[in-house]
Parts: structure tokens; C-alpha cells; sequence
């Protein structure tokens, strides 16, 4: 791709950018939210077409004009939001649009079963090709996605942020599939934020900064800080590096949970936060750390056990009794759970307090309008009015308006699960200061995170969890480095 | 953001810039019924449209569908759907109309209401604590209500003699204004100032934009969403007491085939069917609509297939024009 421009409603989000790719190789994109990698690949595949440039594909000019021309040309897309349809199953959702007809014109499923285990085959997994995706786990999603690429005849496929949902086991297995491929010929272009995966996988990297290409380079001849400086365009204040707090951790126990059972997940865990510290929760998918922390929220109910909060013994029947208690909780899933894309910045961050600004169930708007423009600014979240739908906005900046939402409450305890998923490299160190300075007031904080260096810049405690138990307790001083931490996570010494 | 450079002079690309931006999508009820207007004043000038009598006839037979829709936009706004409202007017009627004619009008007044809340009230339970669809549900009150309304009268209507009941609940006027557009007038305001400023209403929003991140938020959606229903029934029930105010005469039939005009009100005024977002202004614009182009077409002559057809094409094409891209 040469000298690639792209502009919607008179604003550039493409300048002239080259890419190239090379055959058999993992080709890294980076680049922070708005820095143009997503338009880019979307001209790839051809759901948008450029203003100006070129492309060509093994030597060939070419042109897309819909997602079809591309898929022709071989070029596939893994999407981060699955283009699945969960009622079918893996197989007819591998053929959609493209099943096998029997002799008498009707669809032949059993044919598609076979064709679909044959790529299964080749791409050395285990996926039931009969089973409906919504049994399956997001992992399945994933090589089911990748299959339907495949079986397309794929020989570009397009990656965007494929392990945002997956365990480090499932991540793994990805990564040696990708490798696979690579042998047999195929290119990936892997966009992600995560910095240790990008070397871990990749050949070559190129970021993207406002639209424009600052950098492409092979990843051995680079290290993750000039990486890191390239994308985000200005040294990094070190926010992924442990920082001694400042005002010390106090004695009272600000939040106390004994012998917690909840559903089939959780079986059996004490907790302790203190004011003024920041606790880490790790553990793989399914080791009951969101789950852990829904209990406490009130959103799943308690079996049995207790959860005590500043000395008060509290039994939370909803979210709204765990607000009430100066509980918050930013959930995993910033779409699904902690927005109404479709309503403004102001409606979205009022929501929770729409009680403590009523007076006679009329709403303060001025109050609640001075409120939202105080919290937006403290956050420096980049939006044009605060009556724009939220949906308008960036994940980081979007992911700032879930967090101004539940600081807006004035929690004592703010419970975070995956605070920054899915958000670039500058919001996230923005992120992590916010976080510090909050449990400085004196508050706690507990953190679930995935991104095991995030984990150890923050927290002054980590529990790992797993079966729905806490497996093991590290103080932040018994911890000296990532692996160390990873191989606690992973159950192996 | 290009700023113009000569300052005082008239920037003709910032005007056509303006026109571009204004998003007329959400006015199109206004304008379509403007222009539905202006078309019928002069076009059926002669058959008498514009006179008084005629306009406040609209009113008058709008005015159950109006306040109906002033409650489903309620409903719909929080992502659910009522299909028995029709059904429980009628109810109501019989039920009102029976309790006058056996304790006077106060108890009559109170049974038709209780009727509506108790049938909504059923709704919402069993949509808010069993999570049954409220399509279901609410589909299923419809026999219930209707079958019960025909059963209690053995299909007979139920005659309301006394005035002081008629007059208020829909045949007197209050001065030059008929009591029934008071009636609406009422109700729509109420309504707009619950939904705009009130901490219900925006929990209602917020409940049909994303259940999941409304109850994340602290709000409780399942009594959200029974309100909602219970409070739909409760109008519900007021319609039905003034359809027998203005016919003097409770029937099963009252309502029957209400819940289509309304959701189509309702819909056209610009609610979003998937929830999230609502106006009551528009939906008493889309009921006016409808009983716009039904008067228009009935004083154009039409027979009644002719009407249906036309009515069709109509909505059809209004909801189309209001789709956002």
C-alpha cells in the first residue's frame, strides 16, 4: 500500500501512509486509539475505499471496492467484534453464504462438517464442527473465525486485538497457530496494544501516529520503550513502573470478605483491602476473578459467607445497595456493561448519582451539567459537548467516562475489572495514575487485570485466584518480575 | 473547523454547512404533519375541514389513542411493549360502567382506574419477575382481558346514564375546550416532564438503551420495567373510562385494535422500537397524525378498505423517512 489518504468529513485520518507486506510474515501494527490503523485495514479488506494512493497485491494493482473484491484478492479479516452468528454452528457458520449444496440443491450440512474439520485439521485444533458457537468459548470464536478466513482461501489475514478475551493458555495456543500459518505462506497483520505479545510474535512492526507512519522496522532491532516513545510521541512519564505511594497504607479494613460463596464459581475467599491500598486480583479465565467481584458489586447473590464493609456487615441484593455503601465497580466490558452508547457523555455519568441530584424526583440539571464539565475536564476526556452520544468517542476516551461515572458516586472502594482493556498506551498510563492517586486520598482499590505488568505497577498486594479460591497471597516486595508473577498465575514454580 | 476568514461577511458554505448538519430525521414527524395539514386545508376546504367543529372531532377522537401513547412511550422507551392496552380499556369500561350503575361514580371511578393498574400491574410482574417477554405476556392479557370483559357482560354494553360522569370523562366541554382534549393536554404534559426531568424517566431511558449497564449502574430495572407496565395499564384503564364517558356506555368492544394506532403513534413520533430513546411530544404527534389522515380521508369520501390502505402507506412511509442512517 502506498501513499494512503483517507479523509472523513474534511478531517484526515489517513496522510500518506505506506505499508508493505511481505509473505509468510507476522507484521505488527500499533498506534494509539485515532491513530488510523483501523481505517487502514478497513481499506484493505475494502470496506472503505481510499482518496488517494495505491495498493498492490503480489505485484498487482489493485482496487477494492467491497468486501468482496478483497476476499478475492485473498485478504481476510479476523474481526474484534466477531461477525458470528451464535445460534449456528461452527461449520455453518464457517460456509455462511457459501454452503454446500447436495445433489438435490438442498444444503449439505454433512459436507460442510467435513470440509470444516479438515481446516481444523490443518490448523492442528480441536473444535467440534457440529456444536452451536454459543457453547463454545470465545477461544473456539476466534478459530472458528480464523477457519472461515481459511476456507476463503485467505493468504492476508488482518488480526485486531485477537487476545483481548482469550486466557494466557488460549493465547498461547493462538500464537503457535499463527506461527503455523506463517509457514504455510500466509502474512498477518496483527494490530494490538500489548506490547509483550508484539515481541513475542511478531517479525516487524509499523506504527501509526495521527494518521501518519512514524515507523516500520523489524522488532529485533528494537526495544519495547522506543517502541512504546514512537506510538505515544513523547516520552512516557515511566506510569507502567512501580511507584512507592506517598501517603502510606492505613490500618482500617475498608472492606472485609470471609469465606464468600457464590454460584459455582466462587468457593470460599477472604479479602482484605485496607484504605489507602491497592490490591491486585489475578488469575486465569475462569479462576473466578470477575466473578469474585460481581459478588461484592451485589450483581450475583451470596450463597453463604459474609461481606463486611468499614466495620458493617452488609448483604447487597442489587448494585444499587453496594453503591449505597460507597462500593464502585467499572466492569469488563465497557460496551456492554458500562455504557448506553447511544445516550449523551452527561446522561451516561449521571446515571448512577440520578438519586443524589434529585429533589423530589426532579433532576438538578444545572447541577448535574456542572458536575458532568467539572468531571470531564479532571479526566481530560477529549470530546466536542457533553450532549454528543457517547458512542462517538474513542474506547479510551470512552473507558474515562465509565471511570469519571463511578468516581462521580465519591466511592470509598472502587472494584476495577480490566480497567484498560482495549485502550492505548497514553490513556492507560493516564489510567494508572488516576488509580494511584485515588487510593492516595485514602480509599481502596481492588484490580483485576490480565495485563500482568499493569498488575505489578499498581498493586501493593496480589491475589491469585484459582477454582474459585484464593490460591496464593504475594505481597508487592515478594515480587520482583513479570515472570515471576506470570508462573504464580500459571500454577507452576 | 475552518473559520471564516473575512469576518461580518455572509458565509454562504457555513449556511449550507448548517442546513447539512440540521438532523431533520427527527423532525420529520413535525413536518409530516404539518405538510398532512396544509394538504388537507386546502385540498378538502370545501368538505369543511378546517372548521372548528371539524378540528376539535379530531381532537375528540384522538384523544384515548393520545393518552395511551403518552404511557407506551414509556414502555417503549424502556425496551418492552404492551400489546393488551387495547383489551384493557375495554375491560375497564364494563368494569367502570357496571360499578357506577351499582355504587355510583366514585366506586366507578375507582374500579375502572384499579382495573387498568391490575392488569398492568400482572404485566409487569410477570414480565419484571419471571423474565417472560413482554410480547408474550402482554399477548396473552389480550385474550384474558378481552374474553373477560365479554364474559362479565354477556357481550351486552353496560349503559351509563349519569352525566356527572359523562361529561367530565369525555362528552361535556369546559367552556369552548372538550373535556377529553383537557384530558390529553394533561396527560401529555405530565408525561413529557416525567421523561425529561425527572430521574424515572432518564432510568426508563437508560433501562431500553442497556439493561445490563443500567442495573451495573445501580438501577433497578426489574422495577423499572414493572412500572412502566403497571403505569401503561393504570392509563390504560383511563382510556376505557373515556371511551364509556364519551359513549356513555361501557362495551367490550372499546379499544379493540388500540394497541396498533398506539404503538404506531408512538413509533412515528420517534421512539426507538429497541428502547433508549423516547418523546411524548412526538408520540402525541403521531397520534394526532393518525387521526388526521383518518378524518381527511373519511371527509375525501373513501370507503373504509380504501382508508386502511392509505393509513398503511402513510406510516410506512413516515417511519421509513425517520430511520436514522
Amino acid at each position: 500500500m502506498r501513499g494512503i489518504s483517507k479523509s472523513f468529513s474534511s478531517i484526515r485520518v489517513l496522510d500518506d501512509v505506506d505499508f508493505e507486506l511481505e509473505e509468510g510474515e507476522i507484521h505488527a501494527l500499533a498506534g494509539g486509539n485515532g491513530a488510523g490503523k483501523s481505517t487502514l485495514m478497513k481499506i484493505l479488506v475494502g470496506v472503505y475505499t481510499l482518496d488517494e494512493g495505491a495498493f498492490e497485491v503480489d505485484g498487482q494493482r489493485v482496487d477494492f471496492h467491497t468486501i468482496q473484491d478483497a476476499r478475492e484478492a485473498g485478504v481476510g479479516m479476523v474481526f474484534q467484534e466477531f461477525s458470528l452468528v451464535p445460534t449456528l454452528t461452527v461449520a455453518q457458520n464457517v460456509f455462511l453464504t457459501r454452503e454446500s449444496h447436495g445433489r438435490t440443491g438442498l444444503i449439505d450440512d454433512r459436507d460442510s462438517v467435513r470440509r470444516t474439520r479438515e481446516l481444523f485439521h490443518t490448523m492442528e485444533v480441536d473444535v467440534d464442527p457440529r456444536r452451536p458457537l454459543d457453547e463454545l468459548p470465545t477461544a473456539h470464536w476466534q478459530l472458528t473465525e480464523i477457519a472461515k478466513a481459511l476456507s476463503q482461501n485467505a493468504r492476508v489475514l488482518i488480526m485486531d486485538e485477537p487476545t483481548t478475551a482469550l486466557a494466557r493458555t488460549e493465547t498461547v495456543q493462538l500464537f503457535s497457530l499463527m506461527r503455523r500459518l506463517q509457514e504455510q505462506g500466509i502474512s498477518i497483520v496483527y494490530i494490538s496494544h500489548r506490547m509483550g505479545e508484539i515481541f513475542e510474535i511478531c517479525d516487524r512492526i509499523t506504527v501509526l501516529r495521527d494518521g501518519r507512519r512514524v515507523l516500520t522496522e523489524e522488532l529485533a532491532k528494537l526495544t519495547m520503550a522506543q517502541v512504546i516513545d514512537q506510538i505515544v510521541g513523547r516520552k512516557l512519564e515511566h506510569a507502567m513502573e512501580w511507584k512507592e505511594h506517598s501517603v502510606p497504607i492505613d490500618a482500617e479494613v475498608l472492606l472485609d470478605v470471609r469465606e464468600l460463596v457464590s454460584g459455582t464459581m466462587i468457593r470460599g475467599i477472604d479479602l482484605k483491602l485496607r484504605a489507602g491500598e491497592i490490591l491486585g486480583l489475578a488469575g486465569l479465565m475462569g479462576s473466578g476473578r470477575s466473578e469474585l467481584v460481581r459478588a461484592i458489586f451485589g450483581i450475583d447473590p451470596v450463597t453463604s459467607g459474609e461481606i463486611v464493609v468499614r466495620g458493617r456487615r452488609v448483604s447487597l441484593a442489587g448494585p444499587q445497595d453496594a453503591i449505597a455503601v460507597g462500593i464502585a465497580m467499572i466492569p469488563e466490558d465497557r460496551r456492554a456493561q458500562g455504557l448506553v452508547l447511544d445516550h449523551s457523555i452527561r446522561d451516561n455519568f449521571l446515571l448512577p448519582i440520578l438519586g443524589r441530584l434529585s429533589h423530589g424526583g426532579f433532576v438538578d440539571d444545572r447541577k448535574g451539567n456542572r458536575l458532568a464539565e467539572s468531571f470531564v475536564q479532571r479526566l481530560t476526556i477529549r470530546m466536542r459537548s457533553i450532549d454528543n452520544p457517547i458512542r462517538l468517542l474513542s474506547g479510551g476516551n470512552q473507558q474515562k467516562v465509565v471511570i469519571a461515572k463511578w468516581l462521580g458516586t465519591e466511592p470509598q472502594i472502587l472494584i476495577m475489572d480490566e480497567p484498560t482493556a482495549g485502550v492505548d498506551i497514553g490513556t492507560k498510563g493516564e489510567i494508572v495514575n488516576m488509580i494511584r492517586a485515588f487510593a492516595e486520598a485514602g480509599h481502596g482499590v481492588v484490580i483485576i487485570s490480565s495485563e500482568l505488568p499493569e498488575l505489578l505497577a499498581v498493586s501493593d498486594r496480589v491475589l491469585i485466584l484459582r477454582d474459585g479460591r484464593v490460591a496464593n497471597e504475594l505481597d508487592r516486595r515478594q515480587i520482583s518480575t513479570e515472570e515471576e508473577l506470570h508462573h504464580a498465575v500459571q500454577a507452576v514454580s | 473547523m475552518a473559520t471564516p476568514e473575512v469576518t461580518g461577511r455572509f458565509d454562504r458554505s457555513a449556511l449550507v454547512g448548517a442546513v447539512k448538519a440540521f438532523d431533520w430525521r427527527a423532525y420529520v414527524i413535525y413536518i409530516a404533519f404539518v405538510v398532512v395539514f396544509a394538504v388537507f386545508a386546502i385540498t378538502l376546504h370545501d368538505e369543511g375541514f378546517l372548521t372548528e367543529n371539524n378540528l376539535l372531532n379530531i381532537g375528540r377522537q384522538t384523544a384515548t389513542i393520545a393518552v395511551m401513547a403518552v404511557a407506551m412511550t414509556f414502555v417503549i422507551g424502556a425496551a418492552q411493549i404492551d400489546l393488551s392496552i387495547g383489551a384493557t380499556a375495554g375491560l375497564a369500561s364494563v368494569t367502570a360502567a357496571m360499578a357506577i350503575a351499582e355504587w355510583g361514580i366514585g366506586a366507578g371511578i375507582l374500579v375502572g382506574l384499579g382495573t387498568g393498574l391490575l392488569v398492568g400491574s400482572v404485566n409487569g410482574a410477570l414480565v419484571a419477575g419471571f423474565a417472560i417477554p413482554s410480547f408474550l405476556v402482554t399477548l396473552g392479557m389480550l385474550g384474558i382481558a378481552h374474553g373477560t370483559a365479554q364474559w362479565i357482560t354477556d357481550s351486552a354494553p353496560q349503559p351509563i346514564l349519569d352525566d356527572t360522569y359523562n361529561n367530565p370523562f369525555g362528552s361535556g366541554d369546559l367552556g369552548p375546550v372538550p373535556s377529553l382534549v383537557i384530558w390529553v393536554v394533561a396527560i401529555v404534559v405530565i408525561g413529557h416532564i416525567v421523561l425529561r426531568k425527572t430521574s424515572y424517566g432518564r432510568r426508563v431511558l437508560a433501562t431500553g438503551g442497556n439493561t445490563v449497564a443500567a442495573r451495573f449502574s445501580g438501577v433497578n430495572t426489574r422495577l423499572i420495567t414493572f412500572l412502566t407496565l403497571a403505569i401503561m395499564g393504570l392509563v390504560a384503564g383511563l382510556a376505557g373510562m373515556l371511551y364509556a364517558g364519551r359513549l356513555h356506555s361501557g362495551r367490550f368492544q372499546w379499544g379493540e385494535g388500540d394497541e396498533l394506532s398506539v404503538i404506531a403513534a408512538v413509533i412515528l413520533g420517534g421512539t426507538s422500537l429497541f428502547g433508549g430513546r423516547a418523546t411524548v411530544i412526538g408520540s402525541l404527534f403521531g397520534a394526532l397524525m393518525i387521526g388526521l389522515i383518518n378524518n381527511g380521508l373519511i371527509l375525501m369520501g373513501l370507503d373504509f378498505s380504501q382508508q386502511e390502505i392509505i393509513r398503511g402507506v402513510i406510516i410506512v412511509l413516515a417511519v421509513a423517512l425517520a430511520r436514522r442512517k
